[in-house]
C-alpha cells in the first residue's frame, strides 16, 4: 500500500471538488475492494477522500413512483428493504446471492457498481494486463480463463464484471445519479454506464474525473415474476460464472440480463424479444456475436441451461 | 519404555477420562482470542520490527541483479535480507527448494528478499521497491506433458515406488470383467486458517522462533542446518497453531527469513507469508495422473489389480504415493504398483493431509464403483466380497492388526439408508434436482513414532505434562490431558497441558495422523514412569498401586498424589519406542463413506445433501474431538471432489488462483448434514493406547464418494478432479442432464 493522504468529505461538492483536484485521488465509501486493490498496489490512490458521511444513506420513493437508492446505502439495508424485497425483488435476490454477509454490510451501492474485475492476472502485479498496466499485454486471453467474459470482450482485455447487484440494476433500467466538481448534475442510464474495454480496457465507467454518484433511481416497480439465479462454483460466497436476472410480465413478455458473462452487466434487447421462444433462443439472442476461449466456451451453454432454470423456476413461482 | 509385545489390560482400560467426550481444555482461550497465536506473541518478543517476504516473479532462471537503494531509502525500512547479504546457507533435510533463493531461482514466488521495516505498512511498501533483474530459463509446468520423461523415484518414508506380486498380465488378459481407465488429480493448497507465521529473536547466539510448526524438534534440525549453527542455540515454540495439514510439517520461508532479519537489523522481527504468496510460497499436495486396471470374475471377485500414478516434483522431490492403499485394500493374487516422478518447476510439491491416500481413493473408489456397475453387484457388497483380512502382497503370515472394514460397511449402510439407492443412474427425480447415492471405502495407513513427555505432580495434586507435541486444532490438548489423569487418577481439570516447545522432550509432532496415539503414548510413558516413582515413595509396591481419586493405594492403605509429591514435586520423563509389531502385523484404519448429491436438471450445479461415515481407527480418545477431525476431513474431501484446484499457467510456470477468492473451498452452503459412526475397535498391536490414528481418516475416500453419487444422480462418470460444471456439461449427452 502507498502511503496516501486522507479527507472526509462534509458535502458533496466539496467531495467532488477534492477529487478533481489532486491528481489520482479517490472515492472511498464501504472500501471492500479498493482497500484490497490497495494493498496489492492494483491501485495506488495518492489521495483518498471519505463519503460516507455525507447523507446519502437514505432509500425514497420518487414523484414517478420509481426509487431512488442513496450511494451509500449498503447492500445488506438494501437487500432487506421492505419495498425492494416487494417491488424489485430481482435485486434483493442479486444483492444477497452476492460476496458474504459480512462484506455486503459493508459494501455500498455506488461501490458495487464500481467493483472491479476478479481476473487472476488483474490481481498478481508481475502479470501483464492492459487493465492494470495499460499496453503491457493480456496474460488471460491465451491463459487461465474458464471464469472470464465470453462476450463484449477485446483482443486487450476478456475480463468479467464481477458484480451481481449491477445485473438487476441493468435488468431494471436503473439510472445513475451524479454530481461533478463544478456542481453539475448528470442522470446516466445504466445501459451507458460501464463501458466495453475495447483497446482501454483500464476506463471501466464513463464517470468524469472527480464526478460522485449520488443515487440510483429505479423506475415504476415492473411487477410480474422475479428470477436471479446464479451458478458457480459452491453454493456461496462466489464470484458467478453465469447469472441471470429476469423479469416475466403477466402478458407474456419478458426481459433478461446477464453477469459472469461480459465486461458489464449483459443485456441484448433481442434477448428479451426471444423470450417467448424459451431458453435456448434468448441465449442465442443474449450471445450474438460471443468470442468465448476454449476454456469458457461452456459458459454459451450454460447460459442456455441457467435461462432453463429460469424458466422452470417462473413457472413454478406462477 | 517399548512396545514390543500386544498391550494386554492396562490403567487406560478403565475408562474413566479417555474415551470421554470432553470439551477441548484449550476451547475457552481459543474462542475468547486470548490463545496467542505465532504471529502475536509481543508479550515474548516486545517491539518487533515487521518483515515482507519479496517473492520471485519468475519460475525459473537466475537473478542478474538486485538494486535495493529505492526500497532501503523508502520510509521506515531497517534492513532487507537478500541471498547477497545472507551469509551462508544450507538447505534444510525436509526442504527441496531453498527458502531463499538467489541467485538461482527454483520457482515462482520463491522468496528472493525479505524488507524489514518499523510498520508492516512500510515493509510491504518498500517491498514493492526492490528491483529484481531476472533472467528467465525455460521450465517444465506440464505433468501431463512430462509424463513421459518421468523416472522411478527412489523410495521414500520405506515405501518402494513399485511393488509386484503374482502374474498381473496373465491375470489381467483372463478376467471375466475388467475395467481399465485413468484418473486425475489436481494440484491442490492446504488452505489452512492461519498463514505461516514467526517472530524470531536472537539472545546473542541463540534464536528463539515463536512460530507455527508441526514438527517441532524437526524444525530446529532444519532451523539450525540451514543457519549452519548448533542446535542447542535453536529454542521453538509452537503452542497454537490455526491448522496446518501438512503445510507447516517443515520449517518454511517466514521462520528462516524472521532469523535473518533479525539478526541483520539487531532486534526482533516477525513475518508472515501474505495469503496470496502461500500457494506459489509454500507446499501443496502435488497433481496425479492414475492408471487403475481391475479384473474381477463375474462376481466381482478381483483377481488383478493395478495402479500406475505419475505425479512431478522440483528436482530432489518425491513422489505423491497414491498408490499406498492399492496394496493393502482388496484382495488379488495378481498385482502391481508403481510410481513415477516427473521433474516440474512448479512450487514444491510435498505432504497435505493424508498424502497418497486421499487422491489415491479419489481413483480405486471410483474404479471400484465402475467394476460394482459392470458386474452388476451392489458397491457395499463388492467391497466386501474383496475384503482380505492380511497384506495381500505379503501374504497370510502378515495379518492386519485389527480391520474392520467389513463392520464399517454394513453399519455405515445401514445408518445411511443405502437401501435406498437405485442402482441406476438418473432415476430419482426431487423437484429440479436429480438425487444419487455413492459410497467409497476409507483406509488410511497406522503410523506410530518414538515420542516422549515428562509429567510432574505438585504439592496440591495437580498434574502437569511438558512434550513439545502440537495442536494443529486437533484436540492434542485435550487428549494428553485425558491421557495424563487416567493414568493418574485425577480429573481433567488437574491436569495442565503445556505443548509446543523445543524444551520439552522430543514428541512425535503432528502429521500422518500419527500424532494423537503416538504423543499420548509417550505420555503413558511418562505416567508410568511416574506411578513407580510415586509407589515407591509411597513405599508401595509398584505393580499392586492403583492411582484413583487424586489417591495412591495399595490394598486398604492410601496417600494423597499431592502429600507424596511434597514441595519439591515429583517429575519423571520417558518416551515410547517401538519394536517391529508394525512389520509383523499390517496397521491401518478402515471406514465407509457415503453421501447422497443432488444435481440440477438444467446447470448441473451440484448440492451435496448429507454424507455419513463409519470408522473404525482403534480406541477413540476422545470422540467429540474425533468426531470433529472426521468431519473436518470430510469436508475436505467434498472439497477436492467439487471444488478445490490450484491452476497451473503452463506458459509462466505457476498457481494462477493463488488467493482465498480465487481457489475455492467448501463453505458452511456446501455441506449440509454429516453423521459419524466410530466402529468399537481396539487394537492391542498399536500402542498402550489401543488407539490409531484418525485425523485423515476422514478425507480418504470422502471424494469418491461424492464422484460415485454424482453418477448415481446424473449418469455422469467424471474422472477428472475437481467435478465441476464445465465437466459435467461436456459429458452431459445421453445422460439424465443432456
Amino acid at each position: 500500500m502507498k502511503p496516501f493522504t486522507y479527507e472526509r468529505a462534509t458535502s458533496l461538492e466539496q467531495a467532488a471538488k477534492a477529487v478533481a483536484s489532486v491528481q489520482g485521488a479517490r472515492f472511498i465509501a464501504g472500501g471492500t475492494n479498493l482497500l484490497d486493490l490497495m494493498k496489492l498496489q492494483i491501485e495506488t490512490p495518492a489521495h483518498l477522500v471519505d463519503v460516507n458521511r455525507l447523507g446519502l444513506d437514505k432509500i425514497e420513493k420518487t414523484p414517478e413512483g420509481g426509487l431512488r437508492i442513496g450511494a451509500l446505502v449498503r447492500n445488506t439495508d438494501l437487500a432487506a428493504d421492505a419495498t425492494v424485497r416487494r417491488d424489485y425483488a430481482v435485486l434483493s435476490r442479486a444483492l444477497v446471492a452476492g460476496a458474504s454477509g459480512q462484506l455486503r454490510n459493508k459494501a455500498t451501492t455506488a461501490g458495487n457498481l464500481l467493483q472491479r474485475t476478479r481476473c487472476p492476472y488483474f490481481y498478481d502485479t508481475r502479470m501483464p494486463c492492459n487493465k492494470r498496466r495499460p499496453g503491457s499485454g493480456c496474460a488471460a486471453l491465451k491463459g487461465i480463463s474458464r471464469g472470464l467474459a465470453i462476450i463484449g470482450t477485446s483482443d486487450a482485455c476478456i475480463a468479467q464484471h464481477p458484480s451481481d447487484m449491477a445485473v438487476a440494476m441493468r435488468l431494471l433500467d436503473a439510472t445513475v445519479e451524479t454530481v461533478d466538481a463544478a456542481g453539475g448534475r448528470r442522470a446516466i442510464p445504466i445501459a451507458d454506464f460501464h463501458r466495453l474495454p475495447g483497446d482501454t480496457p483500464h476506463v471501466e465507467h464513463t464517470l468524469k474525473p472527480g464526478e460522485l454518484i449520488t443515487a440510483v433511481t429505479l423506475p415504476r416497480p415492473l411487477g410480474g415474476t422475479h428470477v436471479y439465479h446464479k451458478v458457480r462454483d459452491r453454493a456461496s460466497y462466489a464470484f458467478a460464472l453465469v447469472s441471470v436476472a429476469a423479469v416475466f410480465g403477466k402478458d407474456g413478455s419478458a426481459r433478461f440480463a446477464f453477469g459472469g458473462l461480459a465486461p458489464k452487466p449483459w443485456r441484448v434487447a433481442a434477448a428479451d424479444a426471444a423470450a417467448p421462444s424459451g431458453a435456448k433462443a434468448v441465449a442465442e439472442a443474449a450471445l450474438a456475436g460471443a468470442r468465448p476461449t476454449e476454456q469458457n466456451g461452456f459458459k454459451q451453454g450454460l447460459t442456455a441451461r441457467t435461462l432453463a432454470s429460469v424458466f422452470r423456476q417462473k413457472e413454478a413461482a406462477a | 519404555m517399548k512396545f514390543d509385545t500386544p498391550a494386554t489390560t492396562n490403567p487406560i482400560d478403565r475408562g474413566r477420562v479417555v474415551g470421554i467426550p470432553h470439551d477441548r481444555i484449550d476451547g475457552a482461550a481459543k474462542v475468547t482470542g486470548t490463545a496467542p497465536y505465532a504471529y502475536e506473541r509481543h508479550d515474548a518478543a516486545p517491539k518487533p520490527a515487521y518483515g515482507w517476504i519479496v517473492g520471485s516473479a519468475i519460475a525459473s532462471g537466475t537473478i542478474r541483479s538486485i538494486d535495493l537503494k529505492a526500497a532501503e531509502a523508502a520510509p521506515g525500512v531497517l534492513g532487507i535480507v537478500t541471498y547477497e547479504n545472507a551469509g551462508p546457507l544450507e538447505k534444510g533435510d525436509f526442504n527441496t527448494a531453498r527458502l531463499l533463493g538467489g541467485p538461482k531461482v527454483e520457482h515462482y514466488e520463491q522468496a528472493v528478499a525479505l524488507v524489514v521495516a518499523d510498520t508492516l505498512e512500510n515493509a510491504r511498501d518498500a517491498a514493492k521497491l526492490v528491483q529484481i533483474d531476472f533472467a528467465p530459463a525455460t521450465g517444465r509446468f506440464d505433468l501431463a506433458g512430462e509424463r513421459a520423461n518421468a523416472v522411478k523415484p527412489k523410495a521414500s518414508f520405506g515405501s518402494e515406488p513399485d511393488t509386484s506380486v503374482g502374474d498381473f498380465d496373465g491375470a489381467f488378459a483372463k478376467a471375466a470383467v475388467k475395467v481399465d481407465q485413468t484418473y486425475t488429480t489436481p494440484d491442490q493448497s492446504h488452505a489452512m486458517m492461519e498463514p505461516h507465521a514467526t517472530i524470531a529473536a536472537w539472545n546473542g547466539d541463540m534464536l528463539t522462533l515463536w512460530t507455527a510448526n508441526q514438527m517441532v524438534a524437526w524444525g530446529v534440525g532444519d532451523v539450525a542446518k540451514t543457519l549452519k549453527i548448533k542446535k542447542e542455540n535453536v529454542r521453538i515454540v509452537s503452542p497454537y497453531i490455526g491448522g496446518g495439514f501438512g503445510s507447516k510439517l517443515f520449517v518454511r520461508a517466514d521462520a528462516l527469513l524472521a532469523a535473518l532479519g533479525a539478526r541483520q537489523v539487531g532486534r526482533p522481527v516477525k513475518v508472515a507469508i501474505a495469503r496470496p504468496q502461500i500457494p506459489n510460497n509454500t507446499t501443496h499436495r502435488p497433481a496425479t495422473i492414475q492408471r487403475i486396471r481391475l479384473g474381477a470374475d463375474r462376481n466381482g471377485v478381483i483377481d488383478a489389480i493395478a495402479h500406475d500414478v505419475w505425479s512431478g516434483d522440483l528436482p530432489g522431490g518425491g513422489p505423491e504415493t497414491a498408490a499406498q492403499q492399492t496394496r493393502l485394500l482388496y484382495r488379488g493374487a495378481n498385482r502391481i504398483t508403481t510410481h513415477r516422478l516427473a521433474t516440474l518447476d512448479l512450487p514444491e510439491g510435498n505432504a497435505m493431509r493424508a498424502p497418497g491416500e486421499a487422491v489415491g481413493l479419489l481413483a480405486l473408489e471410483v474404479a471400484m464403483d465402475e467394476l460394482a456397475e459392470a458386474c452388476g453387484v451392489d458397491p457395499v457388497e463388492l467391497r466386501i466380497r474383496n475384503d482380505v483380512q492380511f497384506d495381500p502382497e505379503a501374504g497370510p503370515q502378515r495379518p492386519f492388526s485389527s480391520r474392520k472394514l467389513v463392520e464399517c460397511l454394513r453399519q455405515g449402510a445401514d445408518r445411511f439408508g443405502w437401501n435406498r439407492r437405485n442402482p441406476k443412474p438418473g432415476q430419482v427425480r426431487d423437484g429440479r434436482w436429480l438425487v444419487g447415492m455413492g459410497m467409497a471405502s476409507a483406509f488410511r495407513n497406522n503410523l506410530v513414532q518414538t515420542s516422549g513427555a515428562r509429567v510432574g505432580v505438585d504439592a496440591e495434586g495437580r498434574v502437569t505434562v511438558e512434550t513439545d507435541m502440537t495442536d494443529i486444532g486437533t484436540g492434542t490438548y485435550t487428549i494428553i490431558g485425558q491421557t495424563a489423569a487416567e493414568m493418574l487418577g485425577v480429573p481433567l481439570e488437574a491436569v495442565t497441558v503445556k505443548l509446543g516447545d523445543s524444551r520439552f522432550p522430543v514428541s512425535a509432532g503432528s502429521g500422518g495422523q500419527w500424532g494423537a496415539n503416538s504423543s499420548t503414548a509417550g505420555v503413558y510413558a511418562a505416567c508410568m514412569a511416574l506411578r513407580a516413582k510415586l509407589a515407591e515413595k509411597a513405599g508401595f509396591a509398584a505393580d499392586q498401586t492403583d492411582f484413583e481419586d487424586g489417591l495412591v493405594k495399595q490394598g486398604n492403605r492410601s496417600q494423597k498424589l499431592g502429600a507424596l509429591a511434597g514441595r519439591e514435586g515429583l517429575w519423571a520423563e520417558d518416551k515410547m519406542e517401538y519394536g517391529d509389531l508394525e512389520k509383523r502385523y499390517a496397521q491401518a484404519t478402515f471406514g465407509a463413506h457415503f453421501c447422497e448429491v443432488g444435481v440440477d436438471v438444467d446447470t448441473a450445479e451440484v448440492r451435496i445433501r448429507r454424507m455419513g461415515g463409519a470408522f473404525a481407527a482403534g480406541r477413540i480418545l476422545n470422540p467429540k474431538s474425533a468426531r470433529s477431525q472426521v468431519i473436518g476431513a470430510m469436508t475436505m474431501g467434498a472439497g477436492a471432489a467439487l471444488m478445490e484446484e490450484l491452476v497451473v499457467d503452463t506458459r509462466f510456470g505457476f498457481f494462477v488462483n493463488h488467493d482465498m477468492a480465487e481457489y475455492q473451498v467448501p463453505v458452511h452452503a456446501d455441506i449440509p448434514q454429516q453423521d459419524v459412526l466410530f466402529v468399537d475397535e481396539l487394537d492391542d498391536k498399536s500402542s498402550p493406547m489401543k488407539a490409531k490414528g484418525v485425523g485423515e481418516l476422514g478425507i480418504c475416500g470422502a471424494g469418491a464418494a461424492v464422484a460415485n453419487a454424482i453418477y448415481n444422480a446424473t449418469g455422469v462418470r467424471l474422472r477428472d478432479y475437481p467435478l465441476t460444471i464445465d465437466k459435467l456439461l461436456r459429458h452431459a449427452d445421453g445422460t439424465a442432464i443432456a
